[in-house]
């Protein structure tokens, strides 16, 4: 059984129709990416995963029960971890009161059996030693990269089994994109099952299992990531610019 | 919302304060005992205000209930103080727990036009239901305990009273409640990915500030000897939004500092004119357009200036 289905999801903003009948599927520590450009859907398929945006049709799936647009608050606490692509921490607390503050408002961290691994302040510090340093540092003076590393780091102490990781890479220099990468390699080897939305292709190639490319509010494309990238045709259609 | 050394800079001005009756005649003693009471007032508006990030335009009406409780359970029902406080504190929390469940449906200017009619509600009650309350007369007479009978017991009780509630929303302010509550206030969305369930921790919020709005009130009852309708009217939730404006809202503190500045300008104004809300108005548009954080800010933005220029670092 998948941990994560989406079947036929189709999510509108208003009267302005977003998402066409999406299917994406996620196995247990599997890393998929959705890829497309600007506007194709990708982060109203996160939006509808999550429950931020309610479904007008088809249906999310998560660990076999229909989910879909149940609050958020309570996919989170369900093992959905959600890093959104504006990356905003809650700039008047400290480093380590958005930490404290995921940690506490998360019942996954008491629940499952299945989490690969349990989160806390020492290993999320870790992972991201750069943060360790700037513990008592408020959120609202990081920098984009620093920012990015807390927003991961305290979805991370909810415990989640799911990472839905929209455009890490975005706005990134290229020193701190490729520490983003060993990051998010470091959660794919600690177990977790991670759906990453990117424009950057070599970012995704290099790190996802599977590939789903999207335009217009559908999925074009499945497959491996080493079959896109001998895929010139899809690339060309879909993603250059 | 934590400034450096809050606590001892806190303990302090309690200290200070604790010498007033020492020091000074009866006439400051009773404003003091006035500043405490809306000073408690206004730290309870400011979780909803400052924490949460929720406009009331309604506060008074627990601070009315809170009041009309502790005279009613102390005069008609002759309950001790104590249990009457208690009480009082109770049916505020109550009252602002079932207002509460339907406002924090709403937000913004909806939620804050909604909290201004349960006041007005609550206002209409203390004003028809006269066997209960006193109706348009207030409630009058009320007996106190001998022990705080006079103005200067009173007075330190008032400061006891006063410090608890101080030192317990202190204690839910830095709280994860406390910081839950600031995440909801920068953005609502981003809370409940994270896992809050955002309207129980608004609801919880409007409970805890009802909660102590009803001890403020309870205190004023007793200060006064008697409850009046006007405690619920509208201008008595804009008179503790403004002193929650002047102090500071984004600081915990800031409230008190607000109380006491608008009590003291109130009292040196009038003395000079009767038209003191004229100077007041004026005085708001200033702090509003120049100081947004209010004197808090004002405080602290001194404060970090002095800093930087002992240690020579640059503000950020």
């Amino acid at each position: 059984m998948s941990l994560l289905e989406v079947d036929n999801l189709h999510v509108a903003y208003g009267k302005s129709q977003a998402l066409f009948g999406v299917s994406v599927e996620v196995s247990r520590g599997e890393l998929i990416s959705l890829v497309g450009r600007n506007g194709v859907g990708k982060s109203t398929t996160m939006r509808g995963i999550m429950g931020l945006n309610v479904p007008n049709r088809g249906v999310v799936r998560w660990k076999g029960e229909d989910i879909s647009g149940r609050d958020p608050h309570l996919n989170c606490r369900d093992g959905i971890g959600y890093i959104p692509e504006d990356r905003r921490i809650f700039s008047d607390l400290s480093v380590w009161e958005n930490l404290d503050v995921a940690r506490n408002y998360n019942a996954t961290s008491t629940a499952d059996s299945n989490i690969a691994k349990r989160w806390n302040e020492e290993s999320v510090f870790t992972l991201f030693p750069e943060l360790a340093d700037l513990r008592n540092r408020k959120g609202g003076v990081l920098s984009g990269g620093q920012q990015q590393m807390l927003t991961i780091a305290r979805s991370l102490m909810g415990n989640p089994e799911l990472l839905l990781l929209d455009e890490p890479s975005e706005g990134l220099a290229p020193l701190v994109v490729s520490r983003m990468r060993e990051g998010i390699e470091q959660l794919k080897e600690a177990g977790l099952s991670i759906v990453l939305a990117e424009q950057n292709l070599g970012f995704v190639l290099a790190l996802s299992d599977r590939v789903y490319v999207l335009e217009k509010g559908q999925v074009k494309y499945s497959g491996s990531a080493e079959d896109l990238k001998n895929n010139i045709d899809i690339q060309k259609q879909y993603l250059t610019v | 919302m934590r400034p450096r050394g809050g606590v001892q800079w806190t303990l302090f001005g309690l200290f200070l304060v604790a010498l007033v009756p020492v020091v000074g005649e009866r006439y400051y003693v009773d404003l003091t005992t006035q500043i405490l009471i809306y000073a408690l007032f206004a730290l309870s508006l400011n979780i909803l205000v400052g924490y949460c990030g929720n406009l009331s335009f309604g506060h008074a009406a627990f601070f009315a209930i809170g009041g009309y409780a502790c005279v009613i359970l102390t005069t008609t029902y002759e309950v001790t103080l104590i249990i009457s406080l208690g009480l009082s504190v109770l049916i505020s929390a109550v009252a602002a727990a079932a207002i509460g469940y339907v406002c924090v449906r709403l937000a913004a200017m909806h939620f804050a036009m909604l909290t201004l009619a349960f006041s007005m509600l609550v206002w209409s009650i203390a004003i028809k239901w006269t066997p209960v309350t006193g109706g348009d007369d207030g409630f009058v007479g009320a007996t106190l305990p001998d022990l705080i009978s006079n103005p200067v017991s009173f007075f330190y009780f008032a400061l006891l009273i006063f410090s608890t509630g101080l030192i317990l929303l202190r204690v839910i302010c830095t709280s994860t409640f406390g910081r839950a509550m600031i995440a909801i206030r920068e953005n609502e969305t981003r809370a409940t990915f994270m896992g809050m369930d955002v309207r129980k921790i608004r609801l919880q919020a409007f409970t805890i500030a009802g909660a102590f709005a009803g001890l403020a009130g309870a205190l004023l009852g007793l200060y006064n000897r008697g409850m009046y309708p006007e405690s619920a009217f509208w201008t008595e939730s804009g008179q503790v939004l403004i002193m929650v404006l002047l102090g500071g809202m984004h600081s915990f503190i800031g409230p008190v500092l607000g109380a006491a500045a608008l009590y003291i300008l109130e009292t040196m104004i009038n003395q000079y004119t009767e038209y003191w809300q004229i100077v007041l108005g004026v005085i708001l548009l200033g702090v509003v357009l120049i100081a947004p954080d209010g004197l808090a800010g004002l405080l602290s933005g001194f404060r970090k200036r002095k800093d930087d220029s002992v240690t020579g670092v640059d503000s950020e």
